[in-house]
């Protein structure tokens, strides 16, 4: 007969975990010194780290502020970095040669765009989705300036055009493709006749303008963001019809939309800028002046959208042929079953890929330093032209990096918020 | 009916080829830019000296200086010029495509550029060339002690294919490093990648001047290649042509004269009867022909000075680059600068 010694009564509080298992030891070990393979991966990113910032702390905390030229700062200690040249430049950086006295314009402007995003990217605030509308039409007058009933014409014509198409639908007919040709037909009457007289006449009763700025004045990031952010804003919907255009049963539509989208993936961005900046003016007849910014920003949104398209194609391929056939069967015509099933599935699935062309497009846009236009890259060798400055890079090329860098980073946390938020799935 | 209508056209042909024979004695481009009340100008988006923006974001540089020149002769106010910053890839697109009236854009002058890309040459507003910069404890005083050296040298460009010329006349081998632009030229030249590093020679002293240590580098004295830089104009409008060359002439001849910004109202009694006919003093108006007004060259010598001024300002001591006049002095000075007479 066995004899039991000891019979434990209480039972054994947990004790802690050890130490090297939990908190920040055992974070570093879990995560970084799992294995000797792991260990030698972190010890040499150590090394690394530290020699990149052994170089660059002392160089960037160190740096001048407000010396007058770089010979200045060489003589004073030339091994920190010169920033005087940003506290000297940063207006240009930010706004290119815009007239000083105007720079509240593209700060208001920028202020509008981050109110105008707000109904858009966040679902709560969508009852100021109004703003979001009249947002476009602001922002190019306040940036190019002259009356503001040049842009305010195309609303109030685009209002009554709206309006004409539901009076048409209410009294004349039923049929939305003949209520939409009377509006269109409207629309062009107003445009071609009437609008012209209504300007003139809106002038003269509220005469309300601001300075005319030209697009050769617009630069820097000011110049990127409205490039860039156009390009997002326009292409994302072109990108979505070429998407469902090249799944389209109806073969014209099919052919010059798979059309489209390969030449435009066909030909690299810079090609399509030089076609901008230097073959248009061949086509168009000698004495139109069709502004270089405009030119610009149709090609951008025209390569984005090409890309666009692809990305959205591979959401929809993503989603099961039943979806389609379930939504049919509920009796849903096309376009409520794109809206109402297929779109919101598929461009769900395709948010990474989607972010990831906007953050492109983005970057893309200092390729227009190449075609004259003073970006911040382009700018960056404005300034280095000037005697003053002549000779200094890494400063500049940091600045402009880091502003880089916090837009494409916003752009990138916003799309894993929106990606957690829409998570149906575990 | 048949006839009639030979007649017609026939009649409308003579008219309209009439009036086209006629008009040989004015510029379009000339009324193009009156009418638009301002000059387009073609400039670098950024050369150091010849074209940029300054703090202020105002225009300067020796070409910008040429244009404003060019605007005060025509309008009486060199500020009715509006810069068009272009880069070297799209620089002659945007001349033959009208969107600048004139190009002045540090651009070398050269056979093909003249003739197959169809553009006028008003004259030479720079003498350029490629030259070499080295460290100055290199022990080198001369472009041809320079066998065996190891060259920083920008891709694509003629310089790069001068540079293997001149070593192989001159029987010597080097080693080139590739670079993309002077910006990486000059850093790969800094960390010791290159014993030298070659571009325009105008680049070369800019980007001396402003290294940590300026003396311990040498821009070597040999000149490799002609750079003839000068401003343009489309083919087609000789008269705008003429209006470009002697504006710039006339910045030429004020300086042999020794007429400057300052001095240029002290004029008046001069017995030079040539100084009379630029300064539009005299009786004759000869400036009508162009169809400019006939104190367009006073305006044009006021507006930023002669060339030796213009030159200073932009290139030489008081810009900070510190160029030496060398081949850009006046013929009367040992240089070439020479102008035909204003007569």
């Amino acid at each position: 007969m066995s004899k039991i010694a000891f019979v434990q009564k209480n039972k054994i509080p947990p004790s802690p975990a050890p130490i090297s298992e939990v908190g920040f030891i055992g974070w570093l070990k879990q995560n970084l010194f799992s294995s000797w393979f792991n260990t030698l991966l972190t010890l040499i990113s150590i090394y690394f780290i530290f020699i990149i910032l052994r170089d660059f702390i002392p160089w960037a905390w160190g740096g001048h502020w407000n010396t007058k030229s770089l010979r200045e700062c060489l003589d004073l200690n030339p091994d920190v970095a010169c920033f005087s040249v940003l506290t000297a430049r940063w207006k240009q950086l930010l706004f290119g040669l815009y007239p000083a006295e105007e720079y509240w314009r593209p700060t208001v402007t920028f202020i509008f765009l981050i109110l105008s995003m707000i109904p858009i990217l966040f679902p709560k605030y969508f009852k100021f989705f109004w703003f979001s509308v009249i947002y476009p039409g602001l922002a190019i007058w306040l940036l190019w300036g002259g009356s503001i009933w040049g842009v305010g014409i195309v609303y109030i014509g685009l209002s009554l055009g709206i309006f004409t198409f539901i009076l048409l639908l209410k009294l004349v007919s039923k049929n939305t493709v003949l209520a939409g040709i009377g509006a269109l037909i409207f629309l062009i009457v107003f445009f071609m006749f009437f609008s012209n007289y209504l300007v003139n006449f809106l002038n003269i009763i509220l005469p309300i303008a601001l300075p005319p700025v030209e697009s050769l004045k617009m630069g820097g990031f000011t110049l990127s963001l409205i490039v860039g952010i156009t390009g997002i804003v326009a292409s994302f919907p072109i990108g979505i019809l070429l998407a469902l255009g090249r799944q389209s049963n109806l073969p014209i539509i099919k052919m010059i939309c798979v059309g489209f989208i390969e030449f435009i993936r066909g030909v690299p961005l810079i090609t399509l800028l030089f076609v901008a900046s230097v073959l248009l003016n061949y086509f168009l007849p000698p004495g139109t002046n069709f502004d270089i910014v405009l030119r610009v920003i149709i090609m951008v949104t025209f390569f984005s959208a090409a890309y666009m398209a692809e990305v959205i194609r591979g959401g929809l391929a993503g989603l099961p042929l039943g979806q389609h056939e379930a939504s049919a069967s509920l009796g849903l015509t096309y376009w409520q079953s794109q809206r109402l099933v297929i779109m919101p599935q598929a461009l769900k699935i395709s948010i990474p890929g989607i972010v990831n062309t906007f953050i492109g497009l983005f970057k893309d846009t200092t390729l227009v330093s190449i075609i004259s236009l003073r970006d911040p890259v382009g700018l960056a060798s404005t300034i280095r032209a000037d005697q003053t400055w002549n000779g200094i890079y890494w400063e500049l090329y940091v600045a402009i990096g880091l502003m880089f860098f916090i837009f494409c980073f916003g752009m990138s946390q916003y799309s894993q918020y929106l990606e957690r938020k829409l998570k149906t799935d575990k | 009916m048949r006839k009639s209508l030979f007649m017609i056209l026939s009649s409308i042909i003579l008219i309209v080829g009439g009036q086209a024979a006629f008009s040989g004695g004015h510029s379009v481009t000339l009324d193009d830019v009156k009418a638009r009340g301002n000059l387009l100008c073609g400039v670098s988006t950024g050369a150091p000296g010849f074209a940029t923006v300054d703090d202020s974001g105002k225009d300067v540089g020796f070409d910008v200086d040429y244009c404003r020149a060019l605007a005060a002769a025509i309008f009486g106010d060199p500020m009715a010029v509006k810069f068009v910053g272009l880069t070297s890839a799209v620089r002659f697109t945007a001349l033959a495509a009208g969107e600048v009236d004139i190009l002045a854009r540090n651009t070398t002058w050269t056979y093909s550029r003249d003739t197959d890309l169809k553009q006028t040459f008003l004259g030479v507003n720079y003498y350029d060339g490629q030259g070499f910069m080295v460290k100055k404890d290199l022990g080198v005083n001369s472009t041809l002690e320079l066998d065996g050296a190891t060259v920083c040298i920008q891709v694509g460009t003629t310089t790069e294919l001068n540079l293997a010329d001149y070593f192989k006349e001159n029987g010597m081998s080097y080693e080139p490093v590739p670079t993309a632009d002077n910006a990486e030229s000059q850093q790969q030249y800094l960390a010791g990648a290159c014993d030298t590093y070659t571009t325009d020679a105008s680049a070369l002293h800019g980007t001396r001047v402003n290294l940590e240590n300026p003396d311990d580098h040498l821009v070597l004295p040999e000149i490799i290649s002609k750079e003839p830089l000068g401003p343009l104009v489309r083919h087609g409008d000789d008269n705008w042509a003429d209006i470009g060359r002697w504006v710039l002439n006339a910045l030429i001849i004020a300086e042999e004269k020794g007429i400057t910004q300052a001095n240029i109202d002290s004029w008046k009694d001069t017995k030079d009867a040539e100084i009379h006919r630029l300064l539009g003093t005299g009786d004759d108006d000869i400036l009508a022909m162009v169809g400019l007004p006939k104190n367009a060259m006073y305006n044009a010598i006021k507006a930023g000075g002669n060339y030796g001024e213009i030159f200073e300002n932009n290139l030489g001591a008081t810009s900070g680059i510190n160029i030496e006049r060398g081949v850009n002095a006046s013929w009367t000075k040992g240089g070439i600068l020479y102008s035909p007479p204003f007569r």
